[in-house]
């Protein structure tokens, strides 16, 4: 069987490219998301663009990964070492220096000559951002009518679907600011990938939808059209809905569709500036995956979804791959070395338990490899032209933007 | 009819989380295998509608039905148990719920075909966890004459970061529903997740993130209001052998490793090139040092809460049925089942 060689993801080239203007980082959960959109970001910023990393992880990991203690709904700078191993593209004048000055992230040009790149960082927070979306469209009357409506707060912190959407909000909003060249976004922790997709516009269909405005018929004289589509099974559904969750609830979401009625249609919109801006020439997608059979079969989900939607594929970022330096010596050989030497030491003590100690554990290493090549190629011979760029496994973990600049050198195109 | 004591006897609803990539569902149906050894019967039920206990046991999709998955191994005196499996979601669970209550089965179907089930379930996001949960409930209490239908249930529950959250049901559903049925409803199935016989244990690897996860999750179940829920055991996935006396990992760890020493090893097992081959064998043992280290580091984190903790083995080549049995044998053989 002829092995199929995946073409190199060049992350660096993506990231210098002006053009490249959003990076939207995806994947099933646990793969490492986050911390490859931090070191997106990180060695971006080294590397001369001015960029904000959007997560959207309420596990707080970007802010323990970046050290910072705190990251609320706005952008906040990210002070990094510039460091001269980083190199930036053109025209750069990086100092030799290793422990070169911190970079400021609010100046525009760097400290000494080096190439000027800033780095912000924010977490959404989903319930702050709708709430900003409800004062931006109604009177202050109105919205803090909303904002109290006991089904606006379990929708605004509860729905599946309002984080998807209000990440894909402030990634509109950020894009619009125009304060950053480059937007690398982390998408939310869900259970499939492909929720980032659909979400949204699940959310939009359903504050825009049919049943939603089925229940403010009472309060509104053109909703007679619904009743008629409807009507025999009108007093049923109301019903059935009113048995299930009571009257009061009901009550409550009649008062919040009234009240955010002439926002309907405004939250569709919405959506679809965002959807649209993800088609958009200067949005790059990213599929991170790590070498394991459940996280490749989702990355090979969104990597077909992504094509049906016209959405450009940057390439998959396999991460967390065990590679050997001695891979020169195969898991049988250095078995059996192991072994000659275990027999040897029957005689002698054991005066080679360190070095059967390092074959065993080679040998273990070598099979891992192995196991994460076979998983690897079955991505590969399905999807040929996706680029793959692969990011070692840390000995420990990724916590501080050491770790995260070292996670970005293996970005480095040779 | 237990011959063995186990850390949970008593305990019939064994809810299983942990953050994503652990190895959840792999776990819960080890687990579920585990506790039905020995003539039990056990019921796995999933609840994000991922299909993952089909993948675990090789199954094509699941219905929501309950069906025989997989059958536990026999012990030496006693027969083999079965495993159940059920994949809930929660809109056929409200349509046997307005079965159940309201003689609403017809009905009910029509409503699906308009999206009401859908609808019903999203407009109150508790909802849909009090309906999944109380399922739970539901057979964990179910009996058929006298006699308990499972000996015990396995809930894949959600994701450490949205636990607390998913198992605290009545106060989810009270900001919805003061009154009615979907409160009564949650009112029982409080009370099954917070007594005795209902214990959530925690999935994690030896990795910063997980276990920050595990002990944040663990704090939020003790903190909750109305007593707290039990908090189970902590199940350590992807356990790798240290390779190395401990005494000597700190060392390696640190960077020193006798090259000399490997050398002259490699040589004596006849490879060739052994110089530059004990160099980079060298660097690969640091760097596993490094990990082990921090693995032992992690370990002794989770051992703050004080709770049980159970190691699986790492299973290199892919989960496959001979893996789950190697797995279900080990939680049984440290006492979780």
């Amino acid at each position: 069987m002829s092995k199929v060689k995946p073409p190199v993801l060049e992350v660096d080239r993506l990231i210098d490219d002006r053009r490249t203007r959003v990076i939207v980082c995806c994947g099933s959960g646990g793969v490492g998301k986050t911390t490859t959109a931090a070191a997106i970001g990180l060695r971006a910023a080294e590397r001369g663009r001015h960029v904000v990393v959007l997560t959207v992880d309420p596990a707080r990991r970007l802010a323990q990964s970046m050290g910072l203690s705190r990251l609320d709904n706005t952008p906040r700078p990210v002070p990094f070492p510039q460091r001269a191993d980083a190199t930036a593209p053109a025209g750069t004048s990086a100092s030799a220096e290793t422990n070169a000055p911190v970079g400021t992230a609010d100046e525009g040009t760097g400290l000494n000559g080096t190439p000027g790149g800033s780095l912000h960082a924010m977490m959404l927070d989903m319930k702050r951002t709708f709430d900003e979306i409800v004062e931006a469209h109604a009177d202050p009357d109105r919205a803090a009518q909303i904002l109290a409506n006991p089904f606006y707060q379990s929708l605004s912190s509860g729905f599946s679907g309002t984080q998807e959407y209000m990440a894909m909000e402030k990634l509109g909003q950020l894009r619009r600011a125009e304060e950053w060249d480059l937007i690398v976004v982390d998408t939310p922790p869900s259970r499939s990938a492909l929720d980032f997709l659909d979400a949204p516009q699940r959310l939009g269909r359903f504050l825009d939808g049919r049943l939603i405005r089925l229940l403010v018929v009472p309060a509104k004289v053109g909703g007679r059209a619904y009743l008629k589509v409807l009507n025999a099974s009108f007093g049923m559904v109301t019903g059935v809905l009113t048995k299930v969750l009571g009257a009061q609830v009901l009550k409550d979401v009649q008062t919040f569709v009234s009240a955010l009625d002439t926002m309907f249609g405004g939250f569709r919109e919405r959506a679809d500036y965002t959807y649209r801006l993800l088609r958009a020439p200067g949005t790059a997608f990213l599929v991170i995956a790590a070498p394991e059979p459940d996280a490749l079969r989702e990355a090979s989900y969104f990597v077909e979804r992504l094509a049906q939607e016209g959405m450009p594929l940057a390439g998959l970022v396999l991460n967390r791959v065990h590679r050997s330096p001695a891979a020169r010596l195969s898991a049988a050989r250095s078995l059996a070395a192991a072994e000659t030497l275990q027999a040897a030491d029957g005689k002698d003590a054991d005066s080679h338990a360190l070095t059967i100690a390092a074959l065993r554990l080679h040998a273990e290493q070598m099979q891992q490899s192995a196991a994460e090549h076979r998983v690897a190629e079955h991505f590969t011979a399905a999807h040929p032209h996706v680029p793959v760029v692969e990011v070692p496994a840390q000995p420990d973990d990724v916590h501080d933007l050491a770790g995260l600049a070292a996670v970005g050198d293996s970005f480095r195109t040779e | 009819m237990s011959t063995r004591d186990t850390d949970w006897d008593g305990v019939r609803l064994h809810v299983v989380t942990g953050k994503g990539g652990t190895g959840k569902t792999t776990v819960a149906s080890a687990l579920a295998l585990a506790l039905a050894s020995g003539g039990k019967r056990v019921l796995l039920i999933e609840v994000e509608g991922r299909q993952g206990i089909a993948q675990v046991f090789d199954r094509p999709p699941l219905p929501y039905e309950e069906r025989k998955i997989a059958v536990a191994p026999a012990g030496d005196t006693q027969p083999s148990g079965d495993v159940y499996a059920l994949v809930a979601d929660p809109e056929s669970a409200l349509l046997e719920y307005l079965e159940m209550f309201y003689n609403l089965r017809h009905a009910g179907k029509a409503l699906t075909k308009f999206g009401v089930m859908d609808f019903a379930t999203t407009i109150a996001p508790g909802l849909r966890d009090v309906l999944l949960t109380g399922k739970a409930a539901e057979a964990v209490r179910r009996k058929k004459g006298a006699r308990l239908v499972y000996d015990a249930v396995v809930l894949d529950a959600p994701p450490t970061g949205r636990i607390g959250r998913f198992l605290n049901v009545t106060s989810e559903v009270s900001g919805l529903a003061r009154v009615g049925p979907i409160r009564n409803h949650a009112d029982t199935v409080q009370k099954v997740i917070h007594s005795p016989e209902s214990a959530v244990h925690f999935v994690t690897t030896l990795e910063e993130m997980p276990v920050q996860e595990v002990l944040d999750g663990i704090a939020e179940l003790r903190n909750l209001p109305g007593g707290g829920i039990q908090v189970g055991g902590i199940m350590i996935n992807m356990v790798r052998p240290l390779g190395l006396p401990p005494g000597q990992l700190e060392e390696v760890a640190g960077g020193s490793v006798d090259e000399h020493e490997l050398a002259t090893g490699l040589k004596a097992a006849g490879l060739d090139g052994s110089r530059r081959l004990a160099a980079d064998l060298a660097a690969e043992l640091v760097e596993h040092a490094v990990t082990a280290a921090s693995q032992q580091e992690q370990r002794r984190r989770l051992a703050e809460p004080g709770q049980p903790c159970y190691d699986l083995p790492m299973i290199t080549d892919g989960i496959d049925l001979a893996g789950l049995y190697r797995l279900a044998a080990a939680l049984r053989d440290q006492g979780a089942a």
